[in-house]
Order: structure tokens, then sequence, then C-alpha cells
């Protein structure tokens, strides 16, 4: 079913789709392994993102060698991506503060004194810290 | 090389979507329930695109676009739901 490519442009897409299904895996298994909501907010929105990135080049440099002409309208897609997840992350961001979500100890510059800590439930917040959720 | 490559695109993929799967059945809080529902939509979007280029169609690339949208206002709409009470507020 793949006869009729060039090599190089073979190995382009190759290494492209390895990329960002590593990226993606990654952003997964930090989403998965991570001990605090605000450390998981950096793997799906950064890494999961780039990583759809990388595949949707990968699908552009395969259809247009392949077949007709210039195959771009994948890259929608990927811009769509792009400008919607800093959006979602923000907003995630918001609500978790607002919520007052549980932190550990090396979750820096909590301006908002969550209500409990993921290791000890004693610890006030500081309220001259920087921006929160960094 | 790429009937190699692509099976482990494939399972690379799969592992991803089901650790994803796994937050969102564990997440002790809501928000966490919430941006893993959002990964599994951009999980999608990635396994569709690879999916067209297996079976060699170009038709997948419009239904990526549609679940891209879909998951992006599922999202702002449930955390505006958990920052306000409700989602759309007139005055």
């Amino acid at each position: 079913m793949h006869a009729t490519m060039h090599p190089i442009a073979e190995i382009v897409v190759c290494v492209l789709l390895l990329i960002g299904s590593g990226f993606m895996l990654i952003g997964a298994i930090g989403l998965a392994r991570l001990p605090d909501f605000y450390m998981r907010l950096h793997g799906p929105t950064k890494s999961t993102t780039l990583g759809v990135g990388g595949v949707v080049l990968a699908s552009v440099v395969y259809f247009s060698v392949r077949g007709n002409g210039l195959s771009l309208h994948e890259l929608l897609v990927s811009a769509f991506l792009f400008l919607t997840a800093p959006i979602s992350a923000h907003m995630l961001a918001k609500a978790a503060i607002q919520q007052r979500l549980p932190v550990i100890e090396r979750t820096r510059g909590r301006v908002w004194s969550p209500a409990r800590s993921v290791a000890d439930a004693g610890e006030e917040g500081h309220p001259d810290a920087g921006k929160p959720g960094k | 090389m790429l009937a190699i490559v692509i099976p482990i695109a494939l399972a690379l993929q799969g592992v991803a979507f089901l650790l994803t799967v796994a937050r969102l059945l564990r997440g002790p809080s809501l928000p966490d329930r919430i941006i893993a529902l959002d990964t599994l939509s951009i999980n999608a979007i990635a396994l569709l695109v690879l999916y067209g280029m297996v079976i060699d169609s170009t038709l997948f690339f419009e239904i990526a676009l549609l679940i891209a949208v879909t998951g992006f206002i599922g999202t702002v709409a449930l955390t505006k739901y958990l920052q306000r009470g409700d989602i759309i507020e007139l005055r």
C-alpha cells in the first residue's frame, strides 16, 4: 500500500510520526503520573499539542508526496489546536484555583492559600508570592 | 519502512489513550477529569489523522476538525460551569 513513495519522503514521514507519537505518549505519562493538578496541566497542554502537530505534519508530507499536489488543509487542525490549547489551559487553571485544589510543597507561587495540602494540611500560603499556577 | 513505523505509532498513541482514560477514571478532582476529556479528544484527532494515512483517504480531516471544535467547546463550557455555576450568563 505504500509502494510509490520517494525514500527520502518516506524517512521524513517516519521520523515525524515517531516524534509526534512519542510526544503524545510523554504528555499522557505526565498526565497520569505527576502528583499535582498544576503539574498535570503541563502535560496535555504542551506536549500532546506538539505531538499532534508532528503527526499532522507527517500527514501533510505523506499526502503531498503521494498524490495530486500540495495538501495543506490538514494544517487547519493543527492551527486550531495551537490556538485553543492555551485558552483551555488558562480556564482550567482558573477553575482549579477557584476550587482551591490541593498542592504539594514544591509547587511555587501560592497566592490563593490552598485549603489543604497533599503532604500536610497545616501549611498556610504566602500572600505576597508570584503568579499562581506556574 | 512506513509499514513498520505506522503500527509503532498506533501502539504509542494507544498507550497514551489508555493512560488518559486511567486519569479520567481515577482523577481525584473535577478539573482532572475535564483535562482528561480534553486530552482524549486530542488523542482521537491524532488517531484519526493516522488512520487516514493507513487507509489512504483524505476524508478524515474534516472529522478531525469537527472533533477539535467540539472538544474545545466542551472544555470551555465545563470550566465555565465549574467556575460560575452557569454557562451562558445573561447580564
